[in-house]
């Protein structure tokens, strides 16, 4: 039997939308994952540290707040300081293609968009987290 | 020897280690019973809190008080929160954490959430497991929480020292329900909600309809009201959990819920080991369906050679 992909979906930083987190997180149980809800107005350190615990596969952040390019680094940043560094962090919101870039140079998974089918959304994180574990257990 | 750098870090008390371990008895990776055997000798220490309840009445929002109790009293503490996995997909939404998030980032405080599995409206089978493995890592309390939902309530009971049932006002029916069998494993009975005026009715419903099976004095001091968003009830609600904690768990206790705990261990590792001899593709199982169908055997008598282990 295949492992569980877990995945923590969480809102960071002060806006105060939850809806696409909770779409997105009701999609993706139905796409067969374990999904952690942490709710709204999360940090960074309460993010990565939930993450740490529930010892997930995928962080998703949802964020329409414009804050996203603070936010996802920092994130990312403390994820490599707990020895996160293997966990793939995707998420979505209202964020412009060149800042997407910039974060996926920087290390970050796909975001996605407004209007996304959440089918892509599974299919890219069952895809990412099969290629991570694979390589885990050559490394 | 994965396992054998894991118990290390359970033992550290490192948050890595415990959650990695967790994963591991969950999915019964390669190393999980090596890892548990490990641990065994570890546990034991900590006070197993069960807490089962209806959805909504409270679970989560009532551990969150607990915890901020329990972290001003300076106890490390830790939770394993159980909801059903969906039986379509196997996938399950874990929402716990929302009414727990004052504490997320507090590093003495252990949240992991864990779906059901296959064992719809039952303890995920790893879950008496993981409290071990919360236990060994050295949190003072573990609670487990998890939807009351039939043989959920009994299995929380057993893998616990002190079980709470919760009840919240609005609820209908909620003490029909309660009168099935779940009686019996209440330690402590809590009323939520307790700010709401139908609150001291239910609390008197809850009493009648309990001393129908027990001495009512006793029954009384085993019911609590809670209030848990403004934090009325919750040092009384600590200081009967402890109490009834050291009752259970005091040397000598004729308590027998511990060795009730390890029988259960004990079947489901056996049915484990089972299941594992005898895969569904296994060739004794061919051979045997082939015999039954000619006549030759019985189901029940080539299921008696199969755990004899001999040949029919």
């Amino acid at each position: 039997m295949t492992r569980r992909i877990r995945v923590l979906v969480a809102k960071a930083g002060l806006d105060g939308h939850d809806r696409g987190a909770r779409v997105v997180a009701a999609a993706l149980r139905d796409a067969g994952m374990e999904v952690i809800y942490t709710g709204l107005h999360q940090t960074p350190e309460m993010i990565v540290s939930a993450a740490a615990q529930e010892d997930v596969d995928v962080i998703g952040l949802s964020l329409h707040s414009g804050a996203h390019m603070e936010l996802f680094r920092r994130v990312h940043a403390l994820m490599s300081e707990r020895g996160l560094a293997g966990v793939l962090l995707t998420g979505g919101g209202i964020i412009p293609d060149e800042d997407a870039a910039a974060l996926a140079a920087e290390g970050v998974g796909k975001l996605f968009g407004p209007g996304t089918p959440t089918g892509e959304l599974a299919s890219y994180i069952k895809q990412e987290v099969a290629r991570r574990r694979a390589e885990g257990e050559r490394a | 020897m994965v396992e054998g750098r894991l118990i290390e870090g359970v033992l550290r008390g490192e948050e890595a280690a415990i959650a990695r371990s967790i994963t591991m008895v969950e999915e019964r990776l390669p190393g999980a019973r090596a890892l548990l055997a490990g641990l065994a000798t570890h546990t034991g220490k900590a006070l197993r809190v069960g807490l089962t309840g209806a959805p909504g009445a409270g679970k989560s929002t009532l551990l969150a008080a607990l915890l901020s109790a329990l972290r001003r009293a300076g106890k490390r503490v830790a939770v394993l929160a159980v909801d059903p996995s969906s039986p379509k997909t196997g996938g399950a939404l874990l929402g716990d954490r929302v009414r727990m998030a004052m504490h997320a980032g507090d590093s003495g405080v252990f949240v992991r959430s864990m779906a059901g599995r296959a064992a719809l409206g039952a303890l995920a089978p790893a879950a008496g497991e993981a409290v071990d493995v919360l236990d060994a890592a050295g949190f003072d309390v573990v609670f487990l929480e998890s939807v009351g939902a039939g043989q959920a309530d009994h299995d929380i009971a057993l893998e616990c020292d002190v079980t709470l049932v919760l009840v919240a006002p609005g609820s209908g029916d909620g003490i029909q329900a309660l009168k099935s069998g779940i009686l019996e494993i209440a330690d402590l009975w809590v009323v939520t909600k307790g700010d709401r005026p139908e609150a001291a009715g239910l609390k008197a419903e809850l009493l009648a309809s309990l001393s129908l099976a027990a001495d009512a004095r006793a029954i009384e001091e085993r019911v609590v009201t809670v209030a848990a968003l403004g934090g009325q009830g919750v040092p009384a609600l600590l200081a009967k959990i402890e109490q009834a904690g050291a009752v259970a768990r005091a040397p000598g206790s004729l308590e027998p819920r511990q060795l009730l705990r390890l029988r259960r261990r004990l079947l489901a590792a056996a049915a484990e080991l089972c299941a594992e001899r005898l895969p569904p593709d296994a060739p004794q199982l061919a051979e045997l369906a082939t015999r039954i169908k000619s006549g030759d055997l019985t189901v029940i008598g080539a299921a008696r050679a199969l755990l004899s282990g001999g040949n029919a």
